[in-house]
């Protein structure tokens, strides 16, 4: 994965506004408000836009190299997870030409099982950290947990912040933590696996909320920002989306860096997830139309959009039963 | 520094998409809609083409005073005999009637109205039609209530309505026009604009296919000479006009002393009014919203931008990013944002004063508009913001009608509301702030017929709409615009 570094993200440009709480505080409310009324028209609007033929094929090759198959259950297995790493390095038996997915997410403790099976196929483990998915946990929990599965391979991290020191105004801990989440994230040969910071927007309730914590992320030294743990209605919705794709826009129009943004949580067909990519393309750009920057979190959509491709290339729908439930 | 991007090569690119033509069936010709029935006219006639590729459509009977007089004896004799005694709980059952016809028939109206008037299907599908269809709606429910209305115990329908309409939104101002009238107890003559005859003749079939009492709706085609014909008719009792300052004004001469009740909506020049504490992504999208829609052929539209100083840098980069995304083509592709101008004669209008405003502003600011490939045919012209404009440039005082945006500064809100106020027009103004007290004050400070708080461009039929000064008088839409097609109640 290339990326700008984000690792001194915040050094010298934010160094004053995240000094104090006091200063932390006066930057986030002082970013622009958002309007819901108007934001939601916005994102309605965007999602009106129809898209077809060669348009649709290419939508939905990028939709499926985005998709970040995700299990997250109390019940799962190794052998669940071996299925659905399969899965994730070849959606479609029956179609090699069809591209893999970005990476599987997985609980930390089967990192080391999804890495076994996906080997150097190119894509990633990511692993659900810091007491996910709610996130109460003393830190230094949560700072092991992390730790736990970088050691065991993850590729990437996907954190929750504490939503509870956010509502309560403070900023000041929620940034501290994640940056030490970021310094966990290191590994002993100088690499480190990439963060996802998981706001849980559902709880948030505010789109002003939502940008806040944007900034907040981005400035902490996230990678990635993402809207939801799928355990917590309503999760990932385009509104949503749409104030965090403009915080990257505005983020990298101010520091030069790009940071991903990944919805989760009930993106289940594949006209959502080509809505979700429109809004991608004009809101933050076209630069964003890549999975290192852009990702779904899914498991149910990566099915439809197989189903979506079949038909794109035979005039044919198939039934479920010729896609592989895993 | 918002970097505009580069869009010449989109990474995305979408395929056309194009709505299909062939729910709508064109005639090669089209007659007059007298007393029920398509006649020929006695006068010559005129084609209409489709502004987007400059294509023949149809030739259109030219109304002249004959027609009218037999259009305004139809109307007439359908108030004295059937629609003056009917009660009101019948006018509502046609009412409806035609409402669900509009809505089953949507597609093909909307295709019809992109296709005449080069407006993006998208408007017709989601915006003009639909309100068309709410409007209807909205007046047969008033038509069994006009004595529970407020208006008086017993009030009644002037008679004939004459109504002349704009084509801008030919069905939308056909409907404001049409629906309170009808439901007030009154029969209409209606012309429609000669660049956009063709759904207001669909209208009328719609009308016989809801088996309204003939003459009750007469529509005549025809241009100025038409207009003025019914107009200055005798036994019209009540004028409707939406259309120009211009010939606004000249209407209002044409009935002085007589007994006719007139309403006018005419110009603007509104203020969109951005401070320092709005949503700026949302005001951004307002502006766009506010000047851009319908090609900015809207007389409410925002056409000029008052942005506060000290955000009017960061606002105009935001702006200009967000125009290098709009889609400017093919009206019936459902993908398109901005349509093509409707006549040429509007281009010309609208290439002339943006000619003189680049010459206004030439050393305070600049013309731009974003990289957009116009197609060759047909009637074009791309989104455009003039930046450095002052009070004093004819650019921010003549309404251009055309999808062109002049950007002024103030400093404080006092600034804003005088700026905003100095224009001889007053139909609509925009505010942009997070503070709700702000939006009062400015609100009760603005001379305007409805002011937009954190939105622009919103209709809807219960809300009255209408002008100030030579913006117009009378309202049309809600309570209001039922009262002015009933007798002693418009004042």
């Amino acid at each position: 994965m290339t990326t700008t570094s984000a690792s001194t993200a915040s050094a010298g440009v934010f160094d004053d506004i995240t000094s104090s709480e006091s200063s932390l505080r006066r930057f986030l409310h002082g970013l622009p408000g958002v309007d819901q009324v108007g934001a939601e028209a916005r994102a309605a609007s965007l999602g009106t836009r129809s898209i077809k033929t060669t348009a649709k094929a290419f939508a939905i090759d990028l939709a499926i190299r985005m998709v970040d198959l995700t299990t997250l259950e109390g019940q799962d297995t190794h052998g669940k997870v071996r299925a659905l790493a399969s899965k994730a390095m070849r959606p479609d038996p029956a179609d090699p030409s069809c591209p893999a997915a970005a990476a599987v997410c997985v609980y930390p403790d089967m990192v080391a099982t999804a890495k076994q099976t996906l080997g150097d196929s190119g894509v990633n483990v990511a692993a659900v950290a810091t007491a996910f998915p709610s996130g109460r946990a003393a830190l230094d929990i949560k700072l092991a947990d992390t730790r736990d599965a970088v050691e065991a391979g993850a590729d990437e991290i996907d954190m929750v912040i504490d939503r509870g020191a956010f509502l309560s105004g403070r900023y000041q801990q929620v940034y501290d933590e994640i940056v030490a989440v970021r310094e966990a994230c290191a590994r002993p040969d100088g690499h480190s696996a990439h963060l996802k910071v998981i706001f849980e927007t559902g709880e948030l309730q505010t789109y002003d909320n939502v940008r806040r914590a944007s900034w907040l992320a981005m400035m902490a030294g996230g990678h990635f920002i993402k809207t939801s743990t799928g355990k917590v209605q309503p999760a990932a919705t385009l509104p949503v989306t749409m104030i965090m794709l403009e915080a990257v826009r505005d983020y990298r129009e101010m520091t030069g860096q790009m940071i991903g943004v990944k919805p989760a949580g009930g993106i289940r067909t594949s006209k959502d997830a080509i809505k979700y990519l429109v809004m991608v393309n004009e809101v933050a750009g076209p630069d964003w139309l890549d999975p290192d920057w852009f990702r779904f979190g899914a498991s149910t959509l990566l099915n439809d959009l197989l189903m979506q491709r079949t038909k794109m290339q035979t005039g044919r729908y198939s039934g479920p039963d010729y896609f592989t439930l895993d | 520094m918002v970097k505009v991007p580069d869009t010449s090569t989109p990474f995305f690119e979408y395929a056309p998409a194009p709505e299909s033509r062939s729910i709508v069936d064109i005639k090669p010709s089209y007659g007059l809609f007298i007393d029920g029935e398509f006649v020929d006219g006695h006068g010559k006639s005129f084609k209409t083409i489709s502004p987007s590729t400059e294509e023949v459509l149809a030739e259109v009977a030219e109304a002249d005073e004959a027609d009218v007089d037999l259009a305004v004896k139809a109307a007439r004799r359908a108030y004295t005999r059937v629609w003056s005694r009917m009660p009101g709980s019948e006018r509502a059952k046609y009412l409806f009637r035609i409402a669900r016809l509009i809505q089953e028939r949507g597609r093909e109206l909307a295709v019809l109205e992109s296709i005449d008037n080069g407006k993006p299907i998208k408007e017709s599908r989601d915006v003009d039609i639909p309100t068309v269809a709410a409007h209807f709606f909205y007046y047969a429910g008033w038509a069994d209530k006009l004595e529970h209305a407020g208006l008086g115990a017993n009030p009644q329908a002037h008679g004939v309505a004459g109504q002349v309409i704009p084509w801008n939104f030919p069905l939308l101002m056909l409907a404001w026009k049409v629906a309170p009238a009808l439901a007030a107890g009154n029969t209409v003559v209606l012309k429609p604009a000669e660049t956009t005859p063709l759904t207001a003749l669909l209208f009328a079939e719609i009308c016989q296919q809801a088996d309204l009492p003939p003459g009750v709706v007469n529509i005549v085609t025809g241009a100025g000479a038409t207009g003025q014909a019914i107009v200055s008719h005798p036994d019209v009792d009540k004028v409707a006009f939406t259309g120009s300052t211009e010939v606004g004004k000249a209407i209002a001469r044409a009935v002085a002393g007589t007994r006719k009740k007139v309403t006018l909506e005419l110009g603007g020049k509104a203020a969109n009014i951005v401070f320092d504490d709005a949503p700026v992504d949302q005001a951004v999208e307002g502006i766009v919203n506010g000047i851009f829609f319908n090609q900015g052929h809207v007389c409410c539209a925002g056409s000029r931008l008052l942005v506060q100083e000290n955000v009017a840098d960061e606002v105009m980069e935001r702006l200009k990013r967000r125009m290098a995304t709009l889609r400017v083509g093919d009206p019936l592709d459902k993908n398109t944002d901005v349509g093509a101008i409707n006549s040429a004669e509007q281009l010309a209008k609208i290439r002339e004063l943006s000619d003189i405003g680049e010459q206004e502003v030439a050393g305070a600011g600049e013309r731009w508009s974003p990289a957009c490939d116009l197609p060759s045919q047909g009637f074009w012209f791309p989104p455009t913001v003039f930046t450095g404009v002052t009070q004093a440039h004819r650019i921010a005082r003549e309404e251009v009608f055309g999808p062109v945006l002049s950007v002024l500064t103030f400093r404080t809100p006092a600034e804003a509301v005088e700026k905003a106020n100095n224009t001889p027009y007053g139909l609509s103004a925009g505010v942009w702030t997070d503070k709700g007290s702000r939006i009062l004050w400015m609100a009760n400070h603005l001379r305007a017929g409805v002011v937009w708080a954190n939105t622009f461009n919103k209709f809807d039929p219960t809300s009255p709409f209408g002008g100030y000064k030579e913006s117009g008088y009378g309202r049309e839409g809600g309570l209001p615009g039922l009262a002015a097609y009933l007798k002693g109640a418009d004042a």
